[in-house]
């Protein structure tokens, strides 16, 4: 990456580059936002997030296929959809974990990613459908043409990520949230019913990854296994950021975004493992995360 | 007892294997303020936290204002109109000493107002933005019992709140029970510190290897100091 010489390279490139790489990083934000509340309130690392996301795209794409149901009132359904879908999740299998070692967690929820997506490729192939962009045209920036559609993906994760944010820090809802966190047995002992609020921070969770996949089914292909690549990077980003911190999954799921769009420039071989070498550093020298806090 | 609050009838308790309470019996009157004495191990938070539901794996009988306690989960016994307060005190670092304050929620009319809370203890009022940890260990412990008052509960459950606080402290902390037993709240305290529990409660119990072994009225304990002494080996 030494061969990069950021003046020799064109701005018109580099703009470019890291505007897509904020686009992913919208995404990553959003994604490892979910894995982050889930993680904090439940203590499962929540591998079945790709394959929720992928579903909150699919829900999108068949209720505009199969029921006309346009892009806007599918970014509102799909995530409830598939959140319910969460919560018969939680209800029925990870509560009964929730007692025994992170290994049981991760495999129950890696191995429902696997069966979810495999029926979705059963049924549907693997080769993924189109989605009709709900925002045609764009913008000529003068170093790249902007579609709008993408634009508005970055603007709605943002604010999709300060609204979370605002009702973790905030509210009530989220005082409970982050005292459950640290010590559920005397929240409950308050009077508050603790295990619904688990189940619903799951579905919250699970919601917010659909709600991603809804956005990303206009710029990707909507297919059975769109998750399974982005999840890995999104786990990356959830150990840099430091586990359980909100803030810190947002901050960190933007710029490493960017991060990857400017190697994508300066050293195009390393855009994909870029990530992975940074989460490397990250742990040798602070491992609980860039802002994650040592228990 | 005229009018009986709580009533725990052949309490047993068991953390894992452990076997730690053997059934216990004792009860309190509405408004009384009552103590559980006994040396280490000898069962008194055990006994608090299954009266509160935590420890999961009880028997026997525990009846508040009239209805059995004993199958129901935790969140349900608070709801009822009980409240914890938790010797190590738990107060929340990832909330601010306000946030901590209005976190137990409303379970019955009758509260105390956060106004009066903090008439009660000034110190919170100008610290209430702070981190609920950053407190001293006096604050903290202020704080522990001052977000209890809030919820309307009648029966609080205080697990030694005098431990390992400067003796000015505890004063000031036993002046709060006194307010709180005027008030008509009914207090189950939990103590080591048997010249603290002496001046603030009306009975109290005195707990070995998981039993009650004894009960004495506050106008009892003069006549029988040595026998006290014995028990809590002192």
């Amino acid at each position: 990456m030494g061969a990069c010489n950021i003046f020799e390279v064109s701005s018109q490139l580099l703009f470019s580059q890291v505007l897509l790489g904020l686009i992913n990083g919208a995404f990553y934000a959003m994604l490892s936002l979910g894995l982050a509340v889930i993680f904090g309130m439940l203590n499962v690392i929540n591998f079945t997030h790709g394959a929720q996301y992928m579903m909150g795209a699919f829900a999108a794409w068949l209720m505009l296929t199969e029921l006309d149901i346009p892009f806007w009132a599918a970014l509102v359904l799909s995530p409830v959809v598939v959140g319910l879908f969460g919560i018969l999740i939680e209800r029925l299998l990870l509560k009964r974990i929730y007692h025994l070692d992170h290994l049981y967690g991760f495999l129950l929820t890696f191995g429902l990613a696997l069966m979810i997506e495999g029926l979705f490729q059963w049924r549907w192939g693997s080769s993924g459908a189109p989605y009709p962009s709900p925002i045609p045209g764009g913008t000529n920036l003068g170093f790249m043409f902007l579609p709008t559609y993408r634009g508005f993906v970055v603007a709605a994760a943002l604010v999709i990520c300060l609204a979370t944010w605002f009702a973790i820090e905030r509210t009530r809802l989220g005082a409970y949230l982050r005292a459950a966190t640290e010590n559920p047995t005397l929240v409950r002992a308050f009077g508050i019913n603790v295990p619904r609020l688990i189940t619903l921070t799951y579905g919250l969770g699970v919601g917010l990854a659909a709600m991603a996949g809804v956005l990303a089914a206009p710029i990707q292909q909507v297919s059975a296994l769109m998750g399974t690549n982005l999840v890995l990077v999104v786990f990356a980003v959830v150990v840099i950021g430091g586990m359980g911190s909100i803030m810190g999954s947002i901050v960190t799921g933007f710029g490493l975004g960017i991060v990857e769009g400017f190697t994508k420039v300066c050293y195009p071989p390393a855009s994909n493992t870029v990530i992975f070498v940074v989460m490397a550093l990250v742990l040798l020298i602070k491992p609980a995360g860039l802002f994650g806090q040592t228990k | 007892m005229a009018d009986t609050l709580l009533k725990v009838e052949g309490l047993q308790a068991w953390y894992g294997e452990s076997h730690i309470l053997h059934g216990v019996g004792f009860e309190i009157g509405r408004g009384e303020l009552v103590t559980l004495l006994g040396r280490n191990g000898a069962g008194k938070t055990t006994t608090l936290r299954s009266i509160m539901g935590i420890v999961e794996r009880r028997r026997g009988s525990v009846t508040f204002d009239g209805r059995e306690t004993i199958g129901l989960p935790s969140d349900v016994i608070a709801r009822q109109g009980i409240a914890y307060c938790p010797e190590e005190r738990g107060i929340f670092s990832s909330l601010n000493v306000e946030e901590n304050m209005l976190l137990p929620p409303q379970v019955k009319p009758g509260g105390m107002s956060l106004t009066e809370i903090y008439q009660l203890f000034p110190n919170l009022l100008e610290r209430r933005r702070s981190q609920g940890t950053k407190l001293s260990g006096g604050e903290q412990q202020m704080l522990a019992i001052g977000r209890i008052l809030r919820t309307g509960a009648n029966l609080l459950l205080l697990d030694e709140p005098t431990e390992g606080l400067a003796p000015v402290i505890v004063q000031r902390i036993g002046e709060v029970i006194r307010t709180l037993k005027s008030r008509g709240f009914t207090i189950l305290l939990v103590e080591q510190n048997f010249h603290f529990a002496a001046t603030v409660a009306d009975r109290h119990y005195v707990m070995e290897d998981g039993r009650v072994a004894d009960m004495m009225s506050a106008a009892d304990v003069a006549g029988n100091i040595g026998k006290l002494q014995a028990y809590l080996g002192v």
